[in-house]
């Protein structure tokens, strides 16, 4: 039984682990435009 | 007068498009480095892109740009430079680094995005670019010892995309950044939601009854409360300071029984696991907040690129040259004082009442006033604020500060400051009004029944707190939330953009429709053009557009553009003469060709001439006929109207224009339709008032400064707009004028949105009805809590996002 207090400690760190990547990525930004970032990934620099 | 040397016309090509803009090639064509282009401003942004080696802004969508403002002058961004101007434009600098985060309303593709980002090629004092598309706007590091910020806005402007700088800007009323706030809530309501449920699952199934089961459960229910916590005091604060704003105004909100049924299941869920006696209803609460969180979200998505509070300030410069002895100076246009003496360029605004110094100055009113044809001022008239000079520049003293002008003091009227968001007039308020009361009525005697008559507190506390869980009117809630987010979503992509979901509401309710005029119910850049006279042959059409080719004056532009099919000739003209406000004459081989006024061709008024725009042609001395004038109107507008008057719309027409059109309009609008003209702006916000004080609910549609009082007045104001970028003043929704057909289709919808709204509460209240069964026998479990408080939330969603879409399809089809 002991295994799952362990079990569950882990699982909630790594829930709390993804729930800090979305603040850390609204806090970045990532949310505010949802448009450009999809074109500009399309538009290559230039070969010279 | 001025006479100019013989002018040498380019022979019409083969009929293309503009490499640069895409716009087909009509007269005079520019051929440069084998691509062909329609103006000179399109051949001169290739040129400058093709130096960089920016030539890949073509290849990505084709023909998609900009031609520059034909009329911008150099000194035009001087300003930017004055230190109090600078300050406020720049988003950040240090001395050195300078940030601008610019609108830009002319990026509309995917090339424009690139063309944009690649700045830092044009000039190397530009560090960095970065493109917000829905917001139309660009992010700009750049090094301000290497380029001056006016050097930068030109720079910008002569690629095609100049940025557009208001007044409103500079007094740092900016429109509130983006509230992340609210996806910090989402997250973490969701993230809770879905932990309290792992959490919870084997209470559902009621494990846990022994030993060692015992402690985990224990240990559940600590982790529970623990992840709660965020969940009630972070993510739904909201609703809490929501309901005691209402409560301390002494009204009752939507979010007041939330905010009564989130604390009360809270308290007991504490309770609960406190004393052992229960695990608590953790769950659904972070369920219900994240739905009701998710669904608020959706709703207030708006269309982050238009601008719909916007007042007179936004349409003024920000600053303006004045004139002192014989050096001009810029200053910001608040600066502007009583003496000082303007100069006004060609299609520049005028900001504050003033003196015309200059000889003759023709003013467009038409955005101010509604009068579509420009008027004739003369020196030493006064000249109000918000015209457009059309025509050479001209010096002005100014009579009083901007902020005292004739325009500005509409902006005084109580219309402007009355919000019309009132939340107690919203559907969701008033089916709300009746609900509370009636689940109040139903807890309180559950409440009663079981503590009195059945003498068993505990489940009285129990059937109380979850009954109030489960009517939680959350699903009233998530049906308009939904519903309006989900009809703005495809209003949007039918090119009619309300403000918000209370905009839609009022929509819905509405039964009079006013249209203003000008603009609204005309074509703003276009006129029709009449000629009446002798019949004139082929050369002689050809001589006309040929002479009227030559001048810039807007009834030459507008000649031209009405004669498309002549194809004008290579000849040389002679003896070019262009007398401002008179006419032109020239010489096409041996004939004297003449267009302007009566008695500039040497006739008499023709009786048609009154409050239109007449030019008149002579040839060889001759006067052969004249060209009238009339607002073109959108063709759009007669089908609209029929369709309206069908379904029982009371249609009215303000117009501030001369009754000139009044028999065509007639015919128009009906019998039962009254027009009025020559109303002031203050006279259509009364007129509005006077609708609603008979007790009509009114639409207008309107698109100036003119109609701005009228259109805050209104229930529903509706600005049209051609290009939805443009200008536009304050307004709730903003339409784009060919859509003006759609209209009933719009209002149909509105209203079929109402009655998705009523549908799905019904929906929930039968799920409602259970649970609150459930909840008064003190029977409802934690599981059966869980289980009906998302398949109800879902069940809403789905219907009310399939309903408006079939709603959608049935009222916007054609």
């Amino acid at each position: 039984m002991s295994a799952l207090y362990i079990l569950i400690l882990v699982s909630l760190v790594v829930a709390l682990g993804f729930l800090g990547a979305f603040i850390w990525s609204v806090r970045k930004g990532h949310f505010d435009d949802d448009y450009t970032p999809a074109i500009r990934i399309l538009l290559d620099e230039d070969e010279k | 007068m001025q006479t100019q040397e013989p002018i040498i016309i380019e022979q019409d090509q083969e009929i293309g498009t503009c490499y640069h803009c895409g716009e087909g090639l009509t007269d005079d064509i520019i051929n440069f480095d084998h691509h062909s282009f329609c103006c000179q401003g399109c051949s001169t942004v290739y040129e400058i892109l093709k130096e960089n080696d920016l030539c890949r802004y073509y290849s990505l969508d084709g023909p998609q740009g900009i031609s520059p403002d034909q009329n911008d002058y150099k000194e035009k961004f001087d300003y930017l430079d004055l230190p109090e101007v600078s300050e406020k434009v720049l988003e950040f600098t240090d001395g050195q680094r300078g940030i601008v985060n610019w609108y830009i309303p002319k990026m509309h593709c995917s090339s424009c995005i690139w063309l944009l980002e690649q700045l830092h090629r044009l000039h190397p004092g530009i560090r960095s670019s970065v493109v917000d598309f829905p917001e139309k706007k660009a992010r700009i590091t750049f090094d301000q010892q290497q380029l001056k910020l006016s050097e930068l806005a030109r720079l910008i402007s002569s690629i095609g995309y100049e940025p557009y700088l208001s007044l409103e800007d500079l007094e740092g009323t900016k429109p509130s950044k983006w509230n992340r706030t609210r996806l910090y809530k989402i997250g973490i309501s969701g993230f809770a939601f879905g932990n309290i449920m792992m959490m919870s699952f084997p209470e559902y199934f009621h494990m846990g009854a022994q030993g060692a089961d015992q402690e985990l459960m224990n240990l559940f229910s600590i982790i529970n409360v623990i992840l709660s916590i965020p969940v009630f005091f972070y993510c739904a604060s909201d609703f809490f300071t929501s309901a005691y704003g209402a409560l301390k105004a002494r009204h009752l909100n939507i979010d007041a029984p939330i905010a009564l049924a989130l604390a009360s299941v809270y308290a007991n869920s504490l309770y609960q696991v406190a004393t052992s006696t229960g695990s608590g209803y953790f769950d659904s609460l972070a369920g219900a907040v994240f739905f009701m969180l998710l669904g608020r979200y959706f709703q207030d998505k708006t269309y982050a690129g238009i601008s719909f509070d916007r007042d007179y300030k936004s349409y003024f410069p920000i600053a303006i040259t004045v004139v002192e002895g014989t050096q001009e100076r810029k200053i910001p246009v608040g600066d502007l004082k009583t003496g000082h003496v303007m100069r006004i360029r060609n299609e520049e605004l005028i900001p504050a009442d003033s003196i015309l110094k200059s000889a003759a100055a023709r003013i467009n009113y038409s955005f101010v006033s509604g009068e579509a044809e420009p008027v004739g001022r003369l020196k030493n008239d006064t000249v109000y604020a918000g015209g457009k000079q059309m025509g050479p520049a001209i010096e002005l003293e100014v009579l009083r500060p901007v902020s005292q002008g004739y325009l500005t003091q509409l902006w005084n009227n109580d219309s402007f400051t009355r919000k019309k968001e009132d939340q107690q007039q919203t559907l969701s308020a008033r089916i709300n009004r009746y609900f509370s009361a009636a689940v109040l009525t139903l807890a309180v005697g559950t409440f009663a029944i079981w503590a009195l008559v059945l003498k068993d507190t505990t489940t009285a506390f129990n059937a109380f707190t979850t009954l109030l869980l489960v009517a939680c009117p959350c699903a009233l809630l998530l049906s308009s939330t939904f519903t309006n987010g989900n009809l703005l979503a495809i209003f949007g992509k039918n090119k009619f953009y309300p403000k918000n979901a209370h905009a839609l509401e009022r929509l819905a309710s509405i039964d009079s429709i006013v249209f203003d005029k000008t603009g609204t119910i005309t074509l703003a850049n276009e006129s029709e053009v009449r000629y009446q006279g002798r019949d004139l042959n082929q050369q002689e059409w050809v001589a006309i557009k040929t002479l009227a080719r030559q001048s810039s004056h807007p009834l030459s532009r507008m000649l031209v553009k009405s004669l498309k099919d002549i194809i004008i000739s290579k000849r040389e003209l002679l003896d070019y003469q262009e007398v401002s406000g008179a006419g032109i004459s020239a010489k096409y081989g041996s004939q004297l060709v003449k267009l302007g006024s009566a008695s500039w061709v040497g006739t008499a008024e023709s009786s048609q001439a009154a409050n239109r725009s007449v030019v008149y042609v002579s040839i060889d001395g001759q006067t052969v006929g004249h060209f009238i004038f009339q607002s073109k109107y959108r063709p759009e507008l007669e089908l609209a109207l029929q369709n309206l008057q069908a379904d029982g719309f009371g249609t009215y027409l303000l117009s501030g224009d001369k009754p000139t059109d009044r028999p065509y309009l007639s015919g128009l609008f009906g019998k039962g339709s009254p027009l009025y003209f020559e109303q002031k702006p203050i006279d259509k916000l009364r007129f509005i008032a006077d609708l609603q004080a008979d007790g009509h609910r009114v639409l207008m549609l309107g698109d100036g400064l003119n109609d701005a009082g009228a259109l805050s007045q209104s229930e529903v104001g509706i600005a049209v707009s051609d290009d939805i970028n443009n200008f536009s003043p304050s307004c709730d929704a903003i339409l784009e004028g060919p859509q003006l057909t759609k209209l009933p289709g719009y209002i149909r919808l509105a209203k079929a949105g109402q009655q998705i709204i009523k549908a799905s509460f019904v929906i929930s209240l039968l799920y409602n009805a259970i649970g609150i069964a459930f909840a008064m026998m003190g029977q409802l479990s934690p599981v059966i809590a869980a289980i009906l408080m998302p398949i109800s939330s879902i069940t809403v969603v789905g219907f009310t996002t399939m309903a408006s879409n079939i709603a959608a399809r049935r009222c916007l089809k054609n």
